[in-house]
């Protein structure tokens, strides 16, 4: 690990260079063009008759001048200077960075799908509305949920819609209720999304488990609670035990229980929402199912939902008729609404779908087992070394603390950002709120064992370095395209477009 | 049931590494005898007893086989000409974007979080925010937003945060239907009122009534080209809008190489719908949402922002930014809910308008502007067509005949042309109108055919 110290003048040097790509716009030189169009085969007006001039623009002030060449080499230098799963382990906790198969891009780009259009008539698009139709029931069986609406395109789009169904049953039932319930190691977009669906947010405690106890729950429900709205297993990759009881808790005061899917990785084939007793959950797709996460989405976020929950699925629904033909069913007169335009994020859902099929009922109940057993395998390695907050067993993803490493100043950020060196990209940090100085590592069923062993010799080194040479790890990384950044000077005085 | 052992090789996935003796070594450090063991937290009453029954797993050609008999079965502007717009463009795509867009480094990064490591990334969609300022004429956009109904959604709700007390806002019934309804899904426990304004003969909002409805409004929402295609007259609603924040919606997003920018027009937020910069129309999505501020309302701003700063070593840099107005910071008081936005669809419209660029972006749209007049000329001459909104158009406008607008659109699919969208579908009384998009895509060809099969069907219908 030395030779990684040795080098990193070197190794900043060259990085550094690499890093000098100028933005777009300043490559502009006059005169250059990026695209050619067939000359204009229609005969031409004046643009006076055909639009105003108090209707039109001016040339576009600043837009750049560049030749095919030149975007080649600049997306192509920029996208060196990310790191991505392909490149290796990506072990941030609850994001599920698996590996993303090439066969669902294929598929997706068929022309078939790609240029289908989301107003045509139905019967143009029967094979679209097909595969829709397909995915849910696929998506209804894993779940063991009666419906399920494809239409949310990320995790926090389905919590909205899930929110806004639970809100919209209880109203009809004479009371919307007041609150939603949430844990206190919950994802920021639970309380987000509940407060958007127009409730306030009652915050739960964690138990030295992590969990929520029962008698916690009993306490916090009453006529005036619309939910509880938890992520199972938690952000901890506790799996709630109880789980079955907290949904009769609240079933029995009129409330309803919400699953945030996002870590539905950790049993997926294995276990299923319904089953315990769960009445709406959100999966985003582009974790478990593999769509790829592309810098920040897309993504989509069906949302499945028990009986009673069914008549505010949003609109449409995807039906198929008794002589096989498919179709979009407007008339649910309690519906929630429409959550977005058209059908969500469909090209999303043909890779999901894609994927699902390419694992089958052993291969997505393997995802859970050996992403598990990953997880498992790193916290077994990295107990000694790190500070377990938590120690009840955990699922996917394990989290540390920076407890161990503080009394020589350095810190959790300190020790993502020294993992850059060694050339992973770091877990989550700082999250859950609940673990002062987390890291949140979940490396997905993907990560063979040799990386996973790579990972853990480098978190190791990295200890042995707050040891030996905290300064070194204060001060890393030493070897990416830039180094530590002062966002304080980014929120200040923020500089948000070139000029 | 016997469920299959894991450690057998029969039960190895191409996708999934770790098998046999790897999973026994990871199981001894561990400290555990199985698998199974390490989900001894879930209870058994909810655990599956067997497998989950769906089908699979398919090998690539299955895969290939099944997908690609599905996609057979839709009719689409892979194989007949297409003149559907609504919201969903045909354009050019530049063969490089697809290209750049299947590198690993952008495909398969997450959200920026550690900046060191992401600066490609980042840069991008600083790149991005820029574009969207230069074309609208305001100052700060985001990094993205879902798509274009989202999009509005959020537009309304920031507006509101401006100006709180106030519960009414004011959207014009052209805007694109899909997208009033979305919002009104978003709004519908928040207390607040939408009332909606109608079109006047010339298909643009109708002023008088849009002064009437104005009073206690917090803000105002029209979309240019509306949903019927015409270009509205910004100065005109700034005029009957005193007071109100303002939100131009594009659902058109070339237009705004050949039309006014909303930011030098009186209009505090624009957000719109980027798929016709180049994305495929792929049945609706992903699709991304943009939006551009005025600089006073960038901490009102939902969603992310990229900033310029510098490294330790003075290097320029650049870093997600303001995130105090985000759900990860801010939980339930947050700016908007949402996390996951569509980055990589930016990054293609950011490929895109740099592809194009100053030239590209004008040429793509006057093409746009001078092929739909050539139609529109062309369908004046048909007895009995009908172009019943006389308002200046871009690239798309209403078709009238005196029949079923499903009945002439059928006729033109027998002729392999996806004629139109039907207009009865979104507003009553318009049961024998279309709208018809035209883009640089169309061929003087095809829009010929195009008028010739109309032409005939109305024959025809007649008959």
């Amino acid at each position: 690990m030395t030779a990684i110290a040795e080098t990193e003048v070197a190794q900043k040097d060259v990085a550094q260079k690499s890093a000098m790509e100028p933005l777009i716009f300043e490559r502009s030189k006059k005169g250059r063009r990026g695209y050619q169009l067939p000359a204009l085969d229609v005969p031409e007006q004046s643009l006076d008759e055909i639009l105003p001039a108090a209707l039109r623009r001016e040339e576009i002030a600043h837009e750049v001048e560049v030749s095919e060449v030149d975007v080649i080499r600049h997306f192509t230098r920029l996208s060196k200077l990310n790191v991505s799963i392909d490149a290796g382990l990506y072990p941030l906790g609850s994001c599920t960075m698996k590996h993303n198969p090439r066969i669902n891009e294929e598929i997706a780009r068929t022309p078939g799908f790609a240029w289908s259009h989301p107003l045509q008539a139905e019967h143009q698009v029967q094979g679209n509305l097909e595969l829709l139709w397909h995915l849910e029931q696929t998506l209804k069986e894993i779940f063991g949920l009666p419906r399920v609406t494809l239409q949310p395109v990320a995790g926090a789009h389905g919590e909205l819609t899930g929110i806004l169904m639970v809100h919209k049953a209880l109203a009809k039932s004479g009371n919307a209720r007041k609150y939603i319930l949430i844990p206190d190691s919950a994802h920021g977009t639970n309380p987000a999304s509940a407060a958007f669906a127009g409730y306030q947010i009652k915050e739960l405690k964690s138990n030295s488990r992590g969990t929520v106890d029962l008698s916690t729950l009993e306490a916090a429900v009453n006529e005036d609670v619309a939910a509880l709205m938890i992520t199972v297993p938690n952000t901890l990759g506790v799996f709630e035990s109880e789980i079955k009881a907290m949904a009769d808790i609240l079933h029995a005061k009129g409330a309803y229980l919400y699953c945030d899917g996002a870590n539905l990785n950790s049993f997926v084939g294995i276990a299923r929402p319904g089953d315990m007793g769960i009445d709406v959950i959100h999966s985003n797709l582009h974790k478990t199912f593999s769509t790829p996460h592309g810098g920040g989405g897309p993504g989509a976020g069906p949302v499945g939902v028990s009986e009673s929950l069914v008549p505010f699925l949003p609109t449409p629904t995807i039906e198929r008729r008794e002589d096989g033909t498919f179709y979009c069913d407007f008339s649910h007169p309690d519906s929630i609404g429409r959550m977005r335009a058209f059908h969500g994020n469909f090209n999303v859902l043909v890779r999901a779908l894609t994927y699902m099929r390419s694992m089958g009922p052993t291969g997505l109940r393997r995802i859970a087992q050996i992403a598990v057993l990953n997880a498992n395998y790193i916290r077994a390695r990295l107990r000694k070394t790190y500070h377990l907050p938590y120690d009840a067993p955990s699922l996917h993803e394990v989290v540390f603390s920076d407890k161990l490493q503080t009394p020589k100043d350095v810190h959790t950020l300190d020790i993502a950002k020294r993992l850059m060196d060694y050339g992973f990209h770091p877990p989550t940090i700082y999250f859950p709120l609940i673990v002062s100085g987390a890291l949140m590592i979940e490396p997905t069923e993907s990560e063979p064992k040799e990386e996973l062993d790579a990972f853990c010799d480098a978190m190791i080194a990295i200890a042995r370095e707050c040891e030996e040479r905290p300064e070194l790890v204060r001060s890393a990384p030493h070897t990416t395209p830039v180094r530590r950044l002062d966002e304080a000077r980014a929120a200040r005085q923020p500089v948000l477009r070139w000029k | 049931m016997t469920l299959p052992d894991p450690t057998a090789s029969s039960s190895s996935h191409r996708y999934i590494s770790n098998a046999g003796e790897d999973i026994r070594e990871m199981l001894a450090t561990i400290g555990v005898d199985s698998i199974d063991r390490l989900f001894d937290t879930i209870p058994d009453a909810v655990k599956l007893k067997g497998l989950l029954d769906i089908p699979g797993p398919w090998s690539e050609i299955e895969s290939r086989r099944w997908f690609r008999g599905l996609a057979a079965r839709n009719k689409t502007a892979a194989d007949h000409v297409s003149f559907l717009g609504g919201g969903a463009y045909a354009h050019y795509q530049p063969a490089v974007i697809d290209q750049l867009l299947l590198r690993a480094e952008f495909l398969t990064a997450y959200t920026p979080y550690q900046p060191e490591v992401s600066q490609g990334t980042l840069q991008s969609i600083f790149e991005y925010q820029t574009h969207q300022c230069l074309l609208t004429g305001l100052d700060v956009a985001n990094a993205s937003l879902y798509d274009g109904s989202t999009a509005l959604c959020e537009a309304v709700l920031l507006a509101e945060r401006l100006t709180k007390g106030k519960k009414k806002v004011v959207l014009a019934k052209s805007i694109h239907p899909h997208y009033v309804e979305t919002v009104r899904t978003y709004i519908q426990n928040l207390g607040l009122e939408i009332v909606e304004v109608g079109w006047g003969a010339d298909g643009r909002i109708d002023l008088e009534e849009l002064r009437g409805a104005t009073a206690d409004a917090f803000a105002v929402a029209v979309q240019s080209p509306n949903f019927l295609g015409v270009v509205e007259d910004y100065d005109a609603i700034v005029g009957a809008t005193e007071g109100l924040t303002r939100i131009s919606v594009i659902a058109e997003a070339t237009s705004l190489g050949v039309l006014a920018p909303p930011g030098q027009h009186g209009f505090d937020i624009c957000v719109g719908e980027g798929q016709a910069w180049g994305i495929p129309p792929q049945f609706g999505g992903p699709y991304v949402g943009f939006m551009v501020v005025r600089d006073a309302l960038k901490r009102h701003m939902p969603g992310r922002l990229v900033g310029e700063t510098v490294d330790v070593d003075g290097k320029r840099a650049y870093v997600l930014t303001l995130a105090t107005r985000e759900q990860h910071i801010r939980r339930g008081k947050a700016t908007s809910n949402i996390c996951t936005n569509e980055a990589l669809i930016a990054l293609a419209a950011n490929m895109y308008l740099s592809l194009l660029g100053k030239e590209g972006l004008r040429e793509v749209a006057t093409q746009c502007l001078q092929k739909t007049a050539y139609l529109r000329a062309k369908l004046r001459e048909i007895h009995s067509v009908e172009l019943p909104f006389a308002g200046p158009v871009y690239n798309e406008f209403v078709v009238r005949t005196p029949f079923p607008a499903e009945t002439i659109l059928g006729d033109l699919e027998h002729e392999k042309i996806l004629g139109g969208i039907p207009l009865g579908t979104f507003f009553d009384g318009h049961a024998n109108d279309f709208l018809v998009a035209v883009t640089e895509l169309n061929t003087r060809e095809q829009i010929d055919t195009f008028v010739t099969v109309l032409s005939a069907a109305i024959s025809r219908e007649r008959r």
